[in-house]
Formats: structure tokens, sequence, C-alpha cells
């Protein structure tokens, strides 16, 4: 193709609008006319000069931030943000779980140290040389002894009939609260009666709770305003049999 | 440059629009010729373009349509009013020489090419030629792009460009006085 027909299509041809075809044959002859690589030459010139001419108008500061205020509005809501109450509502139950199993672990905790003191107040009474303030095997001696030494009062089964008996009683402290020990026996174990006000032992006096700790069975119930904790080596039949003349 | 259709689908006006903000004055400028009114001018488009946002079509040309817009708001401009019969000229009858356009720059020296020369040399081509030359050089358009803004033909997108840079080179072949 002569020189003239390429001329037509050099501007074409740095636009890269040329067919394929066309282009590589451009080049080709590009490579071999030095009058048509010079033309592209100088309209490749023209192209930058045209595109840093064109840039020559700056929008003003106040300008742009005119169209800023126009175009800012509200976007719509992003995926995210539409997914918002649910991640809030999970986050809330997240909270809510971990606040309520932290509690749980706190009331267990509360309970186990619970459950341990009572223990230790039952073994240090076993192990003293006077485990009882006063000895007695009658409810109506040992009833009375409490009086003006405890902020309440309870009542004490009748054990005729059963494998109990009652050997004597004490007073107690637990969590800076006064109570009454009482000490019950069956057959060559000793079973201690802790009796608390419920505020001295808290969420730890449970509903008929029975538990174990180190071989000792504890069993505990509340009853106006007074909770009941029976704890002693004997097994559980027997410390609930205990529990059972105690409650009427 | 076309915007990939997913990234369409989730930006919003915001995201589109301001990003052309600096060339779409510039243009409005080389358009109009004066400051106020290339601000008039591209402030209009911006809210029509606001405004007609829900008729975009997501996964077509955003730069081709808010061009189109502001190409649309000038021609019903005082300037584009004034500008108009250029554009009513008979491109394709003249097209068929286009191709025969053989005039080669040979005369501009590259060295004198300086740049106040190419600015005066654009300011004197009709608007018609110079927003087509503006939209293919400063914009990078393709000859389809310029074709969509301008709502011509490609074959007349063509013919005008080819116009355009013979009459720049004559433009500026008379400047350096040559």
């Amino acid at each position: 193709m002569a020189c003239e027909l390429w001329t037509a299509k050099l501007d074409t041809y740095l636009d890269g609008e040329l067919q394929r075809d066309e282009e590589l044959a451009l080049r080709e002859h590009l490579r071999t006319c030095s009058t048509c690589a010079a033309d592209v030459l100088e309209r490749m010139e023209m192209k930058r000069s045209i595109q840093s001419a064109a840039m020559r108008f700056r929008p003003d500061p106040a300008f742009r931030a005119r169209i800023r205020q126009i175009v800012a509005v509200p976007r719509p809501a992003r995926r995210v943000w539409k997914w918002r109450p649910v991640l809030a509502l999970t986050a809330a139950c997240v909270v809510l779980v971990a606040a309520v199993w932290t509690i749980h672990l706190q009331n267990q905790s509360r309970e186990r140290h619970l459950v341990n003191e009572l223990v230790d107040l039952h073994v240090a009474t076993l192990a003293s040389s006077n485990p009882v303030d006063v000895v007695s095997s009658d409810r109506h001696t040992v009833k009375p002894w409490f009086e003006g030494k405890l902020p309440f009062t309870f009542d004490l089964p009748e054990l005729q009939g059963s494998p109990f008996s009652l050997f004597g009683g004490r007073t107690s402290y637990l969590n800076q609260s006064v109570g009454a020990e009482l000490i019950f026996r069956l057959r060559q174990h000793s079973i201690s009666v802790f009796i608390f006000q419920e505020r001295a032992v808290g969420a730890g006096c449970a509903e008929n709770m029975l538990t174990s700790e180190l071989n000792f069975h504890l069993q505990s119930w509340s009853k106006n305003g007074l909770c009941y904790i029976v704890i002693g080596d004997v097994s559980p039949e027997d410390l609930q049999k205990l529990s059972a003349l105690l409650k009427t | 440059m076309a915007v990939p259709q997913n990234r369409v689908a989730s930006e919003t006006f915001e995201d589109l629009a301001l990003p052309l903000f600096d060339r779409l004055y510039s243009y409005a400028h080389w358009l109009t010729q004066n400051r106020e009114e290339a601000e008039d001018l591209v402030q209009e488009t911006y809210a029509k373009a606001l405004k007609g946002f829900s008729s975009f079509q997501p996964g077509t040309n955003f730069r081709a349509w808010i061009y189109r817009i502001l190409r649309n708001v000038f021609l019903t401009s005082r300037s584009g009013l004034k500008e108009r019969s250029f554009d009513n000229d008979d491109d394709e009858a003249k097209d068929a020489n286009y191709a025969a356009d053989q005039h080669t720059p040979e005369s501009i020296l590259l060295e004198r090419l300086d740049q106040q020369l190419v600015h005066k040399a654009l300011d004197q081509l009709p608007v018609m030629y110079r927003e087509a030359l503006l939209l293919c050089e400063f914009e990078e358009m393709s000859y389809q792009e310029i074709s969509s803004t301008l709502g011509v033909p490609v074959g007349t997108v063509m013919s005008r460009l080819s116009r355009a840079r013979r009459a720049l080179r004559e433009n500026a072949r008379r400047l350096q006085g040559g």
C-alpha cells in the first residue's frame, strides 16, 4: 500500500481503533518507511500536547465543595448495615450468654466455696474435744439453749422411733452470720445440721440440693427464711431420711 | 473506560460521579470557554445526573452517560445554542473525503509546539470538533464511546476527528505564522 493510503489511517492507528490485520500491516510498513514513521511521531506529539492542554482548566475549590454537597446524598444502606440489627442482636446474645455463663460460674464457685466451708465446719466440730456446747438428746433442752444466741428460732423433730438421735448443739458462723449447728447420731456416724438465715448462705441454699464433697454428703433446703444444710458421712439415703424428719 | 458491572451494582452516584469532576469541569470549560458558564454547566449536569440516576442502567458506561448529559445541558445553554448550527452540518456528505485527509503535519515543528499554541489552536476549533477531539484525546474514549456520548454514528465520529485534527494543525500553523 502506498504511503498516502496509510497516512489517512495513522490517527485511527494511534487511537487504537484500527482493525487488527490493518494494524499489523501498518506496523510492517512503518518499519520500512521513515516518512510515515516520522509522521506517526509528530502525530503522537500532537496527541500529547492536546492531552496536557486539556487539563488547563482547574475547578475552584469552593466550586468543588459545592458539587460535593450536591452529590453527598444519604447513601443507601450498605449490605453490612442491612445486617446491623442481626449483628447487634447476635452480639447482645453473645454478651448475654457470656454474662449468664459468668454468673453461673460465679455461683458454682460460690456454691463450691460454701460446701467446702460447711465441710470444714463439720470436720472441725467432730475434731473438737468439745464438739457441742449443749449436750442433750432432748430437743426441749437443746432448742431453748439457743434462745438469745440466735436472731431466729427453729423446730426440732421428734426422733422417737427413728434411727437418729440428737447429740447436742452449738452456735456456728458462716459469712459473718451466726447460726445453729446440731449434731445428730446415726449408729457411730455424726451428722451436722446447720441452720442459718438464708441471706447468710445466699444462692448456695438450693432447694433440696444433694451434693457430695470429699465423700461427705450434703443436703440443703430453705424454709421460712432459714437455710438448712445437713452434712455427714452417712449414705445419701440416710441423709435424706434425717432431712425428711427435719422438714416435718 | 467502562465501569465494571459488578462495581456499578454496589456503587452510589457519588462513587461514580465525583472522580470525574475535574475532567468534567475541564471539558465544560473547553466547551463554554468561560469559567462561570463552565461551573453552571457542571453543576446542572450533576444535578440532572443525580436526579436521573435511577434511570442509569448498571453495567452500562457511566462516563459516556454523564458526558452525554453535560453535552445536552450545554446545547441548551446560551453558549450551546450559538454553537448548535455547527452540530447540524452535513457530516456524512463530507465523510467520504475524510479518509483522503492526507495533510501531513510536517510543517509543524515539534520543538515549536508549545502548550500555549495548542491551547489557542484548540480554542479556535468549532465546538463540534473540539468536543470530539477532547473526548478522544483527553478522555481517551473509544470511537464507540464518543459515538454514544455525542449521539452520532461512529463514522461521523471518525470524520469529525479527522477534520478536527486537520483544523487544529492548520490553526497551529497559522498561529506559528507559517
